[in-house]
């Protein structure tokens, strides 16, 4: 991979034989045992490693669930009960699988905002961080389509509209729809091309978790800083230091997945997902699952619709540019107080986003009831109007004039200065860079 | 290029643009046949047409049935709902064109042209909403024709708000055109066939 030459000695005839021909023992050594890290990462650096368990859990999971069930619009709903009832632990692989998705976007979620908050995403880490974009829409299209096979009513209507989006554009909208759905509406080819890419997609995620773990292992880690690595006293071994301190992680994290498995399996879902797909009716109220909520809100914001289709992807694919819209040489939101505040604030305008996709577009926000039309109300659509003007608007305003108008604090000399100045309030700071 | 020969084209050039050419195009058509196997197959095709009687269907009723895997809406309208549709001058509507497959593509929204052989009272159309594909709900919206409590005809459609009139034209809302008339023929005065 890069340049850290590793320490590895072959100590047996066999190790040195083999180390001749495939020197993998050797890149083990280099790269995961030895590989220098820098020494203050703090548990939100442990998400990197959760990411991936759970990304195991989903792929051994969803193995075996493929074994019972069956992707035909005749029987995919009743397979699936029938997992639920009839396979030895069926409900439990299942549960797991369905929640995992869920712990799989909190997971992201707090590892894209660790990026965002200490600027993970700034030179030279731009293609590690495009990579990792890359990965969160993959999971966005593999989540999405796990979703359908149920077969549910929510199932069923949230592929329709969905793949409606597509419909929006010009010209091609329609063959479009039609070659995504082998038919005239979302029907059992369909269903069955869905279940073929969701078992294919993870995959390609594990190929590009690999790329993305190369181009980690190119620039090395960012840190809470972000001040670059100076010197070998900056950094540590990454075992045993960060493995035992990811396990730990990771324990910590399997028992809050274990709690919503057990107790609770199905409250992120839907109810009417347990009534089978009707295509002549769609449920009185449609929303996606919670992890698309924002970009749901961000759709409906916009009152035309080709203009809701490119906000809402325009909204993610916005995050490749985020490298060279955020202007400061400043990495880490430590040392950038007015940043700092415009993050959380960011933060929550997500989490409302969230909220504003929940409810039925014209109700009185965080409400049931109906909003009267005629006068002026906040409602689900107004709130999803103001927080999606708000997204852009950190993006494409606060970020490259921030940069540009902030005074940034002094920067430590080095990560080692940062870790003592902790330990030591009184040792003088000295600012560098 | 630090020669002259080397900075002209020669044969050795063309060939290789020749050959990649050819490569390309031997890739265009090896993957044509992987793309081009999503599109509707020869069962999906053949689901083509269905025949319904519609002397069942009384003055007021709607009723839904299913055509290529998507609700057909049958309305027998009341002599208001055709009047209330007929009043709507075109200026007010937001997709002035028929969206009727029997007609020419450009023929405006008229409440005739959204009918197949002047019989008014049956609205058939394709009950799938033109912004997401959701299925709008009969009875319901501003464009309804109410009589004390309750609406005749007008749809509303739940999962993102768009009205339609009582001719299925969108009034209001994220849809950008009005609800599609599938392409039928009367078979005889109470028999269509759709498709």
């Amino acid at each position: 991979m890069s340049g850290h030459a590793s320490n590895y000695q072959p100590k047996s005839a066999f190790a040195k034989w083999f180390h001749e021909r495939l020197p993998i023992m050797d890149m083990v050594q280099g790269q995961v045992l030895d590989f220098p890290t820098p020494k203050n990462l703090n548990y939100f650096w442990t998400f990197g490693g959760i990411l991936a368990v759970m990304l195991l859990i989903q792929i051994v999971t969803g193995v075996v669930l493929a074994m019972h069930y069956t992707p035909h619009v005749d029987m995919a709903f009743d397979s699936v009960e029938h997992i639920m009832r009839d396979v030895n632990s069926g409900w439990m692989l299942r549960y797991m699988h369905a929640n995992g998705a869920s712990m799989f976007f909190i997971a992201v979620y707090i590892h894209m905002f660790r990026g965002m908050y200490y600027g993970s995403y700034k030179a030279p880490r731009e293609v590690l961080w495009m990579i990792g974009v890359l990965i969160y829409l993959i999971m966005m299209a593999t989540a999405f389509m796990g979703y359908v096979l149920p077969w549910g009513q929510m199932s069923f209507w949230g592929a329709k509209v969905i793949t409606n989006l597509f419909s929006a554009i010009p010209f091609f909208g329609d063959s479009i729809t039609t070659l995504l759905w082998g038919g005239y509406s979302v029907d059992n080819p369909t269903l069955n091309r869905f279940f073929s890419l969701h078992y294919l997609l993870p995959f390609v995620l594990a190929g590009l978790v690999i790329l993305h773990i190369w181009a980690l292992h190119v620039v090395g880690n960012n840190n809470p800083t972000g001040v670059s690595v100076k010197s070998a006293q900056d950094t540590i071994p990454f075992s045993p230091y960060y493995t035992v301190k990811d396990a730990f992680a990771i324990v910590v994290f399997l028992m809050f997945y274990a709690a919503w498995v057990f107790f609770s399996p199905n409250y992120l879902g839907h109810a009417i997902n347990y009534q089978e797909a009707n295509p002549l009716v769609t449920p009185a109220h449609i929303v996606p699952e919670w992890y698309y909520l924002p970009f749901y809100a961000i759709l409906r914001a916009i009152p035309d619709k080709l203009g809701g289709v490119i906000a809402m992807f325009g909204s993610i694919l916005i995050l490749f540019a985020l490298p060279w819209l955020d202007t400061s040489k400043v990495r880490s939101g430590n040392y950038r107080p007015i940043f700092k505040q415009f993050f959380w604030l960011f933060v929550i305008n997500c989490i409302i986003l969230g909220f504003a996709g929940s409810g039925a577009p014209d109700n009185y926000f965080l409400s049931h009831e109906a909003a009267n039309p005629d006068k002026w109300a906040l409602t689900y659509k107004l709130v999803g109007q103001i927080c999606t003007a708000y997204y852009f608007l950190h993006f494409l305003v606060i970020l490259p004039l921030l940069g540009l108008l902030e005074t940034p604090k002094p920067l430590p000399a080095s990560i080692s200065d940062a870790v003592l100045a902790r330990s030591n309030p009184s040792t003088a700071h000295v600012p560098a860079e | 290029m630090s020669t002259a020969e080397h900075a002209e084209t020669n044969r050795r050039d063309f060939l290789y643009i020749a050959t990649g050419a050819v490569g390309a195009v031997g890739v265009a058509l090896a993957a044509w046949p992987f793309i081009n196997q999503m599109n509707p197959d020869a069962s999906v095709l053949a689901l083509a047409s269905v025949e319904i009687d519609l002397a069942p269907v009384a003055e007021g009723q709607e009723i839904t049935i299913k055509w290529r895997g998507n609700p057909v809406f049958i309305r027998h309208r009341l002599a208001a709902e055709i009047e209330a549709a007929s009043k709507v001058a075109l200026t007010d509507l937001k997709d002035p064109l028929a969206r009727n497959a029997n007609l020419p593509d450009a023929d405006p929204a008229t409440g005739e042209n959204r009918v197949v052989g002047g019989k008014e009272q049956f609205l058939v159309m394709m009950g799938v909403c033109t912004h997401l594909g959701c299925v709008p709900i009969g009875n319901e919206g501003e464009f309804a024709v109410v009589e004390g409590n309750t609406k005749h005809g007008g749809w509303f459609c739940p999962c993102h708000g768009s009205q339609y009139d009582t001719a299925g034209r969108i009034r209001k809302g994220p849809a950008p055109e009005n609800l599609h008339i599938p392409q039928y023929a009367y078979l005889s005065d109470t028999k269509i066939r759709i498709g």
